[in-house]
């Protein structure tokens, strides 16, 4: 077993808000630089351009596993992970299906770009991917786990887009694999808080919209290999694999 | 008022909750973020929201909120209809948007 560290949700020049400097290459090259050794590519409502990255990635040994981070309709930010690219590709076809379609007004959200390995654009996504798609919490996390995916709230104790913002407390029998905490607070701060009663596991991620983002915050997970599976079992804390909290 | 007076004078459809329907109004409240009716909504007022989730007859509960009024046909959920059961606090429906709704009640309520 050994430890790996893992920052499980990260934005590229997909999302209209992530920097243009997030490049596929550059967003690799930063978590290698700062000893992650996995990362999540998380664009919101698309999941266009995680493939990419885990090629790239995995050329030169970071781990990537692909999802996207999904508005629900209560306007709850959640990561989800999908296991594998046609698993990935079913997501895809759910959110675009689902998604609220508003014309991205670039001047006033930002560019929503598909690059390639050298940069080129590849496509301009046009419909806008910070609003929400049109399905419940429940029937998102429903859709995830029938594909053999992980459901994770995202920063769920932030005041904006958040299970706690949007829903009032973190409801105590969601489907959830794990929750997830910003870089704004702590896993003691929330144990003592909104997560008294928590009992699912807890990962910590940077939510990079920009370079400098990356690995600012992330999770300890003690794993064979880093094959997605072993997160789940990690989630589960099965056969010694686990996730390590840091106070 | 009432809750049942509210339901005849604003046509609302009642989805659950019937057990409650005499339960008092002191005023409304707007609002989608359940983090601020739970800050800020008082007790006895009536809930104008889009939100179905459960938390939703969570929150009403806590806050003593008299009914909870979904807006543009929105439905409970099945697990928020069954908790307005067990509460006693009624979901009630219409098809008007929440500025619409809320302007015709504040006028019944003023």
């Amino acid at each position: 077993m050994a430890l790996f560290r893992a920052d499980l949700h990260i934005h590229t020049v997909l999302s209209p808000c992530g920097d243009l400097s997030m490049s596929p290459s550059a967003i690799v090259d930063a978590a290698l630089e700062r000893n992650i050794q996995i990362i999540a590519i998380t664009d919101h409502n698309s999941t266009l351009q995680a493939p990419l990255i885990k090629q790239i990635g995995e050329q030169r040994g970071l781990a990537v596993w692909m999802g996207a981070e999904v508005t629900t309709r209560e306007e709850a930010h959640c990561v989800v992970l999908m296991p594998d690219e046609t698993n990935l590709s079913q997501l895809q076809q759910y959110l675009e299906y689902h998604l609220i379609k508003v014309e991205n007004n670039v001047d006033k959200f930002g560019y929503q770009l598909v690059v390639d390995h050298d940069e080129n654009i590849v496509q301009e996504y046009p419909w806008l991917l910070i609003t929400a798609i049109n399905q419940s919490i429940d029937e998102i996390a429903k859709f995830v786990h029938d594909r053999g995916g992980v459901f994770i709230p995202a920063h769920v104790t932030r005041p904006m887009f958040s299970l706690v913002s949007q829903l009032g407390f973190i409801p105590p029998d969601l489907p959830a694999d794990a929750l997830e905490l910003s870089k704004h607070t702590t896993y003691d701060e929330f144990v003592k808080g909104h997560g008294r009663h928590n009992k699912l596991p807890i990962v910590r991620s940077s939510d990079a919209h920009y370079i400098a983002d990356i690995g600012s915050v992330f999770t300890n997970l003690e794993l064979e290999t880093t094959l997605f599976e072993e997160f789940k079992l990690a989630l589960k804390a099965i056969d010694g694999r686990r996730i390590i909290n840091q106070s | 008022m009432i809750v049942k007076e509210i339901v005849e004078k604003l046509n609302l459809t009642v989805h659950s909750g019937e057990a409650g329907l005499s339960r008092e109004i002191t005023g409304g409240y707007t609002s989608d973020l359940l983090s601020d009716v739970m800050g800020n909504c008082d007790a006895g007022k009536i809930w104008i929201t889009l939100q179905t989730h459960k938390n939703v007859m969570a929150i009403a509960s806590l806050k003593d909120i008299a009914a909870v009024i979904l807006i543009k046909d929105l439905k409970p959920e099945t697990d928020m209809a069954a908790q307005s059961e067990t509460e006693e606090i009624p979901v009630l429906g219409t098809s008007l948007p929440a500025f619409e709704l809320t302007g015709q009640l504040y006028e019944l309520l003023k």
